[in-house]
C-alpha cells in the first residue's frame, strides 16, 4: 500500500490526509458529519414546511394562497446566501428578544440549529412547490372516495394522499436533498465548520489546496452518489405496483 | 397573468396596504443616510454581477451544446468523459469549487515561471478570471444535462427527412436540430438562469467585488445589518423578474403549433 502511494507521488496527500492528528482527515470527517447533519435536519424540516405548505397552497383560504405564494416566490428569487444571512440575524434576534422578555441574558445559538433553521425555510419554498404538483398528479377520484368514506383530514392525509404522491414527488425530493447537501457548503460563509470551511482551513493551513478541495470534492461525490442510489431505491418502492414507465411509452 | 380586476379584490387590497405600510415603516425608522455614500460602488457592484451573469450564461451555453450533444449521441470516448464532467459539476457545491479554481489553480501558477512571465500574468493574478471560469463551468454542467435531454427528444422523423434532402451534417444540426432543442429548453433554461444568478454573489468570497460583496461591506463599515440585506434582496428579486420577463417575452418570440 505504502509503496504504491510512493510510486504515485501521492505520499504526502496520503500523510496530510490521515485521520490522526497530523493528518487533516478527521477534521473533514467531522466536518462532513456536520454537513449531514444540517443537512438532514433542513430537508425533514423543510419536508413539514413543504407538506404544510401545498395543502395551504392546494386547499387554504385565498389568504394563505397569497401569503405562500410571495413565500415561495421571493425565497426561490433571492440567493441562498443573502437569505441565510437575513434569517441568521433574524433568527438570533428574535430569540434574543423573546429570552430577555422572559428574563434569560443573551442565548448564544448552536450552529447546528441556526443552520437548519436557515436551510429548512429555503428548502421549505422548494418542498412547497414539489409535494403540490404531485398532489395535484394524483386522481381526484382517489381523494374524493376517501372524503366519501368520512375520513378526517389528517387520516386522509396520511392513508391516501401521501403514498399515493410518494411516486411523484420522489425525483424532485431527491432533487431537493442534493440541492440540501450542497447548500451545507454556504454556512461556511457565517463560519459554521462543516465540511467545506473545514477544508478551506486545513488547505490554508497545509497550503496543500489541490488535496484538500479535491478530497473534499470526493467526499460531496460520495454523498451525493450514495443519495441517487437510495433515492432509486425509494422510488422503485413508491412505485411499486404501478406499471413501468418503460413499458408504458413503449 | 394575473389581470388587473384580479389584483383588486379586497383581501389583496389590504395585504397590500400591510405590504405598502411595511415599506413607508423600512424608509422611515431605518436608516438609509449610507446610501449616498456607496451608490457609486454599488453601481459598479451591480454591473459586475449583471457583467458575471451574462458572460458565464452565454459561455457556459456555448460549453453546454457539445456537452449535451457528447451525451446524447456520442460515441463512448466522447460521451463518458462528458457524464463525467456533468456529474462531477452537479455533485459537488459550487463554493468548493470556486475555491477549488481560485486557491488551488491561484497557488499553482505562480510556482511556474513561463506563466509568470507571459502576457497574461497580470490578468491570472485577479480574481475575476477563475470567477467566470468557476460560474460557466457550473453552468455548462447544469445545462449539458438539460441539453442531453433536448437533443435526444427532437423529432427523429424530422432528422431522417433532412438526411434525405441531402443536408450535410452540420446544417442539419444548425437549421434543424440545435433550433429544436433550443425551443424545448427554453422554459428550463430561465429557471436555470435565475439559478445562475443566485449563484453569483458566492464569487464574493474569492474577493470579486460585485453588489454582494459591496453590502457586505456597507455592513463592516457601517454597522448596519438588516437594511443592506434588505435593499440586496429586492435588487435580487428585480433582476430575477427580469430574467422571467425576458425568457418569457423570448418564449412568445418562438412560434408553436
Amino acid at each position: 500500500m505504502d509503496l504504491i502511494l510512493e510510486t504515485l507521488g501521492l505520499a504526502q496527500s496520503a500523510e496530510l490526509l490521515s485521520l490522526s492528528p497530523p493528518g487533516w482527515g478527521g477534521n473533514l470527517l467531522r466536518g462532513l458529519a456536520n454537513s449531514l447533519q444540517i443537512a438532514f435536519g433542513a430537508f425533514a424540516f423543510g419536508l413539514v414546511i413543504g407538506l404544510f405548505g401545498a395543502n395551504g397552497k392546494l386547499h387554504g383560504g385565498v389568504v394563505t394562497r397569497d401569503l405562500l405564494a410571495i413565500y415561495t416566490t421571493v425565497i426561490r428569487a433571492v440567493p441562498e446566501l443573502v437569505l441565510i444571512l437575513i434569517l441568521y440575524y433574524v433568527g438570533t434576534d428574535l430569540i434574543n428578544k423573546a429570552a430577555q422578555t422572559l428574563g434569560y441574558g443573551r442565548v448564544e445559538i448552536s450552529g447546528v440549529v441556526a443552520g437548519i433553521w436557515v436551510l429548512g425555510i429555503v428548502q421549505g419554498a422548494y418542498a412547497t412547490e414539489v409535494l403540490r404538483g404531485a398532489i395535484q398528479a394524483i386522481p381526484p377520484g382517489q381523494i374524493e372516495a376517501a372524503r366519501a368514506y368520512g375520513m378526517p383530514p389528517l387520516m386522509l392525509l396520511r392513508r391516501v394522499t401521501i403514498p399515493a404522491m410518494m411516486s411523484f414527488a420522489t425525483p424532485g425530493l431527491a432533487n431537493l436533498w442534493l440541492i440540501a447537501t450542497k447548500d451545507t457548503a454556504l454556512l461556511a460563509i457565517v463560519g459554521f465548520a462543516e465540511l467545506t470551511l473545514e477544508t478551506r482551513q486545513a488547505a490554508a493551513s497545509t497550503r496543500a489546496y489541490f488535496t484538500f478541495f479535491l478530497a473534499a470534492g470526493a467526499l460531496y461525490m460520495t454523498v451525493t452518489l450514495c443519495s441517487g442510489f437510495v433515492f432509486g431505491r425509494i422510488e422503485k418502492w413508491a412505485r411499486r405496483g404501478q406499471p413501468s414507465l418503460k413499458r408504458s411509452k413503449r | 397573468m394575473t389581470s388587473l380586476r384580479a389584483l383588486f379584490v379586497p383581501h389583496r387590497i389590504v395585504l397590500m396596504g400591510l405590504f405598502i405600510a411595511f415599506v413607508v415603516w423600512c424608509a422611515v425608522s431605518l436608516r438609509w443616510d449610507w446610501i449616498p455614500q456607496y451608490a457609486p460602488l454599488a453601481l459598479e457592484g451591480l454591473w459586475r454581477t449583471i457583467w458575471l451573469l451574462v458572460v458565464t450564461c452565454v459561455l457556459g451555453f456555448l460549453l453546454a451544446v457539445p456537452l449535451g450533444l457528447a451525451q446524447a449521441v456520442g460515441p463512448w470516448y466522447l460521451s463518458a468523459p462528458a457524464k463525467v464532467f456533468c456529474t462531477i459539476v452537479r455533485g459537488t457545491p459550487l463554493l468548493l469549487q470556486i475555491w477549488l479554481l481560485y486557491y488551488g489553480l491561484g497557488s499553482l501558477f505562480p510556482q511556474i515561471p513561463w506563466i509568470r512571465a507571459s502576457e497574461l500574468w497580470p490578468i491570472l493574478r485577479q480574481a475575476w478570471p477563475y470567477a467566470v471560469l468557476a460560474l460557466t463551468l457550473s453552468y455548462a454542467g447544469y445545462e449539458g444535462e438539460v441539453m442531453r435531454g433536448a437533443f435526444s427528444s427532437v423529432n427523429k422523423g424530422q432528422l431522417e427527412a433532412a438526411n434525405a434532402f441531402g443536408m450535410p451534417r452540420f446544417t442539419v444540426f444548425r437549421r434543424i436540430w440545435l433550433p429544436q432543442a433550443i425551443r424545448s429548453v427554453l422554459p428550463t433554461l430561465g429557471g436555470e438562469t435565475i439559478l445562475q444568478m443566485k449563484a453569483t454573489p458566492l464569487v464574493a468570497t474569492i474577493t470579486v467585488v460585485e453588489i454582494y460583496a459591496v453590502s457586505s461591506r456597507v455592513r463592516a463599515d457601517t454597522f448596519v445589518v438588516y437594511e443592506p440585506l434588505l435593499l440586496l434582496a429586492l435588487i435580487y428579486m428585480i433582476i430575477a423578474g427580469i430574467i422571467t420577463l425576458a425568457f418569457g417575452y423570448i418564449e412568445r418570440q418562438v412560434p408553436t403549433r
